[in-house]
């Protein structure tokens, strides 16, 4: 197995391209499926919200919108911790099958990690590293 | 040559398995930079175990020797590994499944 550098999804939709486009790009939509609540500044470099009723919050950058075909945004790694500036990309693909839709998801970008931090991980050049003591004390704790 | 994301975090994981390495981790990020009989003094683990383990966690890149007092290697934490696991983790965690079978019951309704 290689790194999981991108996650790939494909699923039919017995509904057709401008429907689906409709849930994925409006605030009624994210926020009814995906979120609890949603905002929406549907344009490329708009901002975009998700709330769930658990109090986890999603931030989204709106990055391609080419309707009805191509919505991408760029929002937060999951798992790292909140102020990680360290982002994933996520593009919906619609492509009309009949009268329905194949929806494609591809998140990419797990593998990145600024230059400084590869070469501080990966040679012996390790003097000046500032250890991030609190954010390993919590994935001990989690461990 | 490329850096193997994957085997890094592969000793990451070996490395926090057992209990004993959290424990001597969790003393380095506590209490700060340590030697092999700093460690040992404080943890109820041999002085032998300790250099074993230190050992292990050097190789793994998640702590670095450093010349102290009296010829002692001292032993700093290193946290750049640990977050090339928890990338790796991050990746595996994200869950397209459930929200694309949401998107598709929302649509049927």
């Amino acid at each position: 197995m290689g790194f999981p550098d991108r996650i790939e999804r494909v699923v039919e939709i017995a509904h057709p391209p401008a429907r689906v486009w409709a849930a994925l790009t409006t605030a009624e939509g994210l926020g009814t499926w995906f979120g609890n609540q949603a905002t929406i500044d549907l344009r490329p470099g708009g901002s975009a919200e998700m709330t769930w009723t658990g109090g986890h919050t999603a931030d989204m950058r709106i990055e391609r919108v080419d309707e009805p075909t191509v919505f991408g945004f760029t929002w937060h790694i999951y798992g790292l911790p909140d102020d990680d500036p360290r982002r994933t990309y996520v593009e919906f693909t619609l492509e009309p099958v009949g009268a329905g839709t194949r929806l494609t998801v591809i998140e990419s970008g797990f593998a990145q990690l600024p230059e400084d931090a590869y070469r501080e991980a990966y040679d012996g050049n390790t003097r000046g590293w500032a250890s991030e003591l609190g954010e390993l004390a919590g994935y001990l704790d989690a461990a | 040559m490329p850096p193997d994301i994957e085997a890094i975090a592969e000793q990451v994981f070996v490395a926090l398995a057992d209990p004993s390495r959290r424990a001597i981790l969790a003393a380095l990020a506590s209490g700060g930079p340590a030697t092999a009989t700093d460690l040992a003094g404080r943890l109820p683990i041999t002085r032998q175990a300790v250099a074993k383990h230190l050992a292990l966690l050097a190789e793994a890149g998640l702590v670095t020797g450093e010349p102290g007092e009296r010829r002692r290697v001292r032993y700093r934490l290193r946290s750049a590994p640990m977050q090339v696991a928890q990338q790796f983790l991050a990746a595996l965690a994200r869950d397209w499944d459930g929200p694309l079978d949401a998107l598709r019951d929302h649509l049927s309704r």
